[in-house]
């Protein structure tokens, strides 16, 4: 009796560990069965680097060119706002924070990681955009306010990793440098991050994810226009936006070709994650 | 090694000095540090001026209607979603992570697949899973926009947070428990019940306060599975009926542009559950780093 509860319950554990491999599967087969077909239609080329998305247009073109650059250009400009400042802050959390205060920052960093996406939205909806409106004109809406907004919801992710990556590194390092004559920054700059270079990769590879694939926050503050990105104070779509913007109301081809920037944008985060896999490789 | 480092205040000058670099590093991890503490403090100290004077008692008002947006059809759709999706995922989730610490051989290459989609899916943006819903629950299944399609898009979506915590919490409980267990005579299924779950627990709760964080927190993969109606599901086909959560909510408040301050007024809420949520998850850690 007792042997037979054990062998189902063991089955039942392998079967819920199954789960998550059934789930991407599933998800790759409903994404890619539903988007490429359309991507064959609209011919791969015309798709990827056509520089129109009219779909409405008679006949209509369906080009994710402005918004694959879109999401590029978007995530470029958090990545230059976020790094930097989350990479020093995790090395302050490292090596400089006291005790005390320690206990305070760190579950603000995490309170910061908490903040739903749509809260951000509003946030950047009513403080940045206005900010960005009366200093460089415009409407507000620009590449530059949805840079900011993304940079700031990234920086608990750069931050949380990194700093984990500068703790594992030998403390003998940091006292070697010390031994050596070097000060306390010389030391943290230039023997303990080279030495954490490839956790910090791996959490600048995690906030790429983590913009790229942000949504509702972006449609918020970035105009959504679907043109070429024309300047950094000027509106951009992303292929995030554009999945929600028209999905509601979209039909036929129209919709398949949503389909087909999902298929876009899921590409480009398994990119992401082999890249990631490689670097946590490295890290060890 | 603090004590031996300890140097006063008059000798880090004076070490800054004959360093200009070293001084200047150090002022960039501080500007940094204030910059990133700064930002915190001024978005929530403008969420509450803006949205606390609004967060009026009609806010709560039990019915939802275009004079007063009131978020309590929303807030109960919320609980009820966490609810449903963590029933699905939180055993899943566990279970899983028994299998990969308690039963897989190490090296298995079936575990290999499992570790290598979870990671897939940590990553997969929210608007796929929110698009995967709607081609699978609500379009293949024919189970339409509902409470029910938007609970399995939200579980699919942090399995692998829950799976990853509670392997780590399992990975935590000491070999000595399980040898004991197994001195005594228990079998494997009862260890892995009365000994390793038990002393597993705190550090599995906190990974499933968090699952619990991001599905309040969720909106772009809910509003093409679940929708967007603010409404109370009732009747017998209740799990079959479109909901918005409060996320959704505070989105659509926002995007129509009419209700800003109402909007300001969910953020609050929102930002109240999130620190809660922040605050449980952290204790349930702490009790676990005691064990």
């Amino acid at each position: 009796m007792t042997k037979y509860q054990e062998s189902i319950m063991k089955a039942i554990f392998f079967v819920a560990a199954s789960t998550s491999i059934l789930a991407v599967i599933l998800i790759c087969l409903f994404l890619f069965v539903n988007g490429i077909p359309a991507m064959a239609k609209i011919g791969v080329f015309d798709f990827l680097l056509g520089r129109t998305w009219k779909p409405n247009n008679i006949p209509p073109s369906y080009g994710i060119y402005p918004m694959i650059l879109g999401s590029i250009y978007v995530t470029a400009g958090a990545v230059l706002i976020g790094v930097p400042i989350g990479l020093l802050t995790a090395i302050f959390m490292a090596w400089y924070c006291p005790d005390k205060l320690y206990r305070i920052l760190k579950p603000a960093i995490n309170l910061l990681a908490g903040i739903p996406s749509v809260v951000y939205g509003f946030f950047g909806l009513v403080v940045i955009v206005p900010f960005i409106r009366d200093t460089f004109g415009g409407t507000g809406s620009s590449m530059l306010t949805a840079s900011i907004l993304l940079g700031i919801m990234i920086l608990p992710t750069i931050t949380t990793v990194s700093e984990s990556a500068i703790r594992a590194v030998p403390q003998s390092y940091y006292e070697g440098g010390l031994a050596l004559g070097a000060s306390h920054e010389r030391s943290i700059f230039f023997v303990l991050l080279p030495a954490a270079k490839s956790g910090i990769m791996a959490a600048v590879v995690l906030g790429i994810g983590r913009a790229i694939g942000e949504t509702m926050a972006v449609i918020m503050v970035a105009g959504n226009q679907a043109r070429m990105p024309a300047g950094i104070i000027k509106g951009v779509r992303t292929l995030t936006a554009n999945i929600v913007i028209e999905m509601g109301y979209a039909a036929d081809l129209h919709r398949e070709a949503l389909i087909a920037t999902a298929v876009v944008l899921f590409v480009f985060i398994l990119l992401i994650n082999l890249a990631l896999s490689l670097l946590k490789r490295r890290a060890g | 090694m603090e004590s031996i480092n300890k140097r006063s205040i008059k000798q880090k000058i004076d070490a800054y000095k004959r360093s200009p670099l070293s001084l200047i590093l150090f002022l960039l991890v501080m500007l940094a540090t204030m910059l990133t503490i700064g930002i915190l403090l001024f978005i929530i100290g403008y969420i509450m001026v803006k949205g606390i004077p609004h967060l009026k008692l009609s806010l709560f008002a039990w019915e939802y209607n275009s004079v007063n947006v009131s978020l309590m059809p929303a807030l109960i759709n919320t609980v009820l979603m966490t609810l449903i999706a963590l029933l699905i995922s939180a055993p899943v989730g566990i279970f899983s992570a028994i299998y990969l610490v308690e039963y897989a051989k190490k090296g298995n290459r079936f575990v290999g697949m499992i570790r290598l989609t979870a990671e897939t899916l940590s990553g997969i943006p929210s608007i796929v899973y929110g698009l995967f819903g709607l081609l699978f629950f609500v379009t293949a299944l024919g189970w339409g926009m509902s409470l029910l399609a938007g609970a399995f898009t939200l579980s699919i979506m942090i399995l692998p947070l829950i799976m990853r915590t509670a392997e780590e919490a399992l990975k935590a409980v000491p070999d000595a428990y399980r040898e004991g267990s197994f001195a005594l005579g228990a079998g494997k299924l009862r260890t892995v019940f009365k000994i390793v779950l038990p002393s597993a627990t705190p550090g599995i709760l906190a990974g499933i306060i968090l699952g619990v964080g991001r599905i309040v927190g969720e909106t772009a993969a809910l509003i093409y599975t679940a929708g967007t109606v603010a409404e109370i599901p009732q009747g017998k086909d209740l799990l079959f009926d479109s909901t918005r959560t409060l996320s959704v909510h505070m989105y659509v408040l926002s995007s129509e542009g009419l209700y800003v301050n109402q909007a300001a007024a969910t953020a609050v809420v929102l930002l109240g559950i999130v620190v809660i949520i922040n605050g449980l998850s952290e204790f349930a850690a702490k009790k676990l780093s005691k064990v």
